[in-house]
């Protein structure tokens, strides 16, 4: 059997917390990172509500020199990079830079950063476009400043699968780990709210134009009017059992026991999404049957015909109403690449501590989808088992399963 | 007579690529090379570019890549901007 691989390390960006503790205490009392766009001018916009991450001051973070280069979605990424490295205490002169990889994932690379470089570029020429819009816009630059910031020299890759992407990555930190690689550093950061940014958001017809912050984003809900974008994510450190028992990692908040990726049949095929198959090889893939996943971390699209396909695809493989559902990120809004990572944080947290968090604002979930959604407060139970769902327009899906370890760091001492 | 000083190419580095603490750029850099103030090509590149912006003195991307210090830059540009 594989050699498992567990998280031992994370660093949160979102908006409705930065750092872990303040991204899970906001999300268990329902603390809410969405506003009306304060980033430009939005009013006569049709839509203007998202999760901004409106407390960070990148100069404060990072290095000085690393200002001029990046983009806002690459100093939120190497924040938590930083943040997740130092909470599974990575001594990084004390392992070879081989044994060390840097997989993330990105959907729409350096935006805002990009449309001041274009703005310089139709209005004063390409001779006035900074040298740095060479990388800063591109999907692969958070891996890339991640790995030379901390010396690791080891296989470094970008996954790109719209809003599944983040757990692609995570489930390549694992492949990676498996293949020799020690530690890897993980996971997916985005932000696009500069004005051509946010146009694009609402070119795919699905953002909701819904103007009060706590009915916009409704998942399940018959009310669902669309979804809202957010901004951040997540960075982890991901790292193989033995690697964890050597260097005496000081904790582990869970395994990764089973990932998969499917990818759905074209319009108009009488195949059915790829949804439920995703789930059924990562639970395969974890050695696991449905019975053993105590919840499940929703991709939550907030449009009813996904909705509807998603429940359908819970219900069929756990049974009408026979396991918990949940999407926290009503609290924050889609983050793209970031929304897996972050929904993987949540499930190990929930593993954690015993307690899933609700779906926050959603209240009247249509009896039609049969699943049992956890909604109003948080419940507490023990988690040993979570399941984490994510799809991106044009037919990505990916599903994860993360296992709980009795024990934590103790029980896998050399 | 100079077109442009140290302390102007000093700002314009700092612009450009940032710098590692206030003191690092400080004090006479002229014959510090670029490498240990921790500016790689590409941030020369990029204060070319500006220094072009600023002083109207275009230096070719060849010649750019043999200067090693913050003297020498300012030696091509000076020359370059007096035609010689």
């Amino acid at each position: 059997m594989s050699e498992p691989v567990y998280v031992t390390g994370i660093g949160v960006v979102a908006p409705n917390g930065l750092g872990v503790k303040e991204f899970w205490s906001g999300t268990l009392e329902g603390r809410s990172g969405i506003a009306p766009l304060t980033r430009f001018d939005s009013t006569g916009y049709p839509a203007r509500l998202a999760g901004q991450i409106l407390d960070f001051d990148a100069a404060e973070h990072l290095p000085n020199r690393l200002l001029p280069q990046t983009d806002v979605s690459t100093r939120l990424a190497i924040t938590a990079a930083d943040w997740a490295l130092r909470d599974a205490a990575v001594d990084q002169a004390a392992m070879s830079d081989y044994d060390m990889g840097v997989i993330t994932s990105n959907a729409s690379g350096g935006f805002q950063f990009t449309h001041g470089e274009f703005r310089k570029l139709w209005s004063q020429g390409p001779q006035f476009v900074s040298v740095y819009e060479s990388f800063a816009w591109f999907y692969a630059v958070n891996t890339g400043q991640i790995s030379i910031r901390h010396g690791m020299r080891g296989p470094g890759a970008v996954l790109v699968a719209e809003q599944a992407g983040g757990l692609d990555a995570l489930g390549h930190a694992r492949r990676t780990a498996r293949r020799g690689t020690a530690l890897v550093v993980s996971g997916g950061v985005d932000s696009s709210f500069d004005p051509w940014g946010w146009l694009s958001h609402l070119s795919s017809g699905r953002v909701s134009a819904v103007p009060d912050p706590d009915r916009a984003y409704l998942p399940f809900d018959t009310a669902a009017s669309g979804y809202l974008p957010g901004e951040g994510g997540a960075i982890l450190v991901v790292e193989r059992a033995d690697a964890v028992a050597r260097r005496q990692a000081p904790q582990v908040y869970g395994e990764i026991a089973g990932y998969a990726a499917t990818f759905d049949p074209p319009e108009g095929s009488d195949r059915p999404p790829g949804l439920r198959r995703a789930v059924e090889l990562a639970l395969g893939d974890a050695r696991l049957r449905p019975e053993d996943v105590d919840v499940v971390f929703a991709d939550a699209a907030g449009l009813p015909e996904l909705d509807r396909a998603e429940a359908d695809a819970i219900r069929e493989i756990f049974g009408p109403g026979r396991v918990p559902v949940t999407a926290p990120k009503t609290l924050t809004g889609r983050l793209y690449s970031g929304g897996g990572p972050l929904d993987v944080v949540a499930a190990l947290l929930s593993i954690r501590d015993g307690v899933i968090p609700p779906t926050w604002n959603t209240t009247d979930v249509s009896d039609d989808h049969g699943i049992d959604l956890v909604l109003g407060e948080p419940r507490n139970r023990p988690v040993s088992v979570a399941l984490v769902l994510a799809r991106g327009r044009w037919g990505f899906n990916a599903a994860m399963v993360l296992r709980g370890i009795a024990g934590g760091a103790d029980s896998v001492r050399v | 007579m100079s077109v442009m000083t140290l302390d102007d190419l000093r700002r314009i580095l700092v612009e450009c690529a940032g710098e590692d603490d206030s003191t690092a750029v400080a004090g006479d850099i002229a014959d510090v090379s670029f490498e240990e103030l921790g500016y790689d090509s590409l941030a020369l590149m990029e204060t070319t570019a500006r220094i072009e912006q600023r002083f109207g003195v275009r230096l070719p991307d060849d010649e750019v890549l043999g200067l090693t210090t913050p003297g020498a830059v300012l030696d091509a540009v000076n020359k370059a901007a007096a035609g010689v």
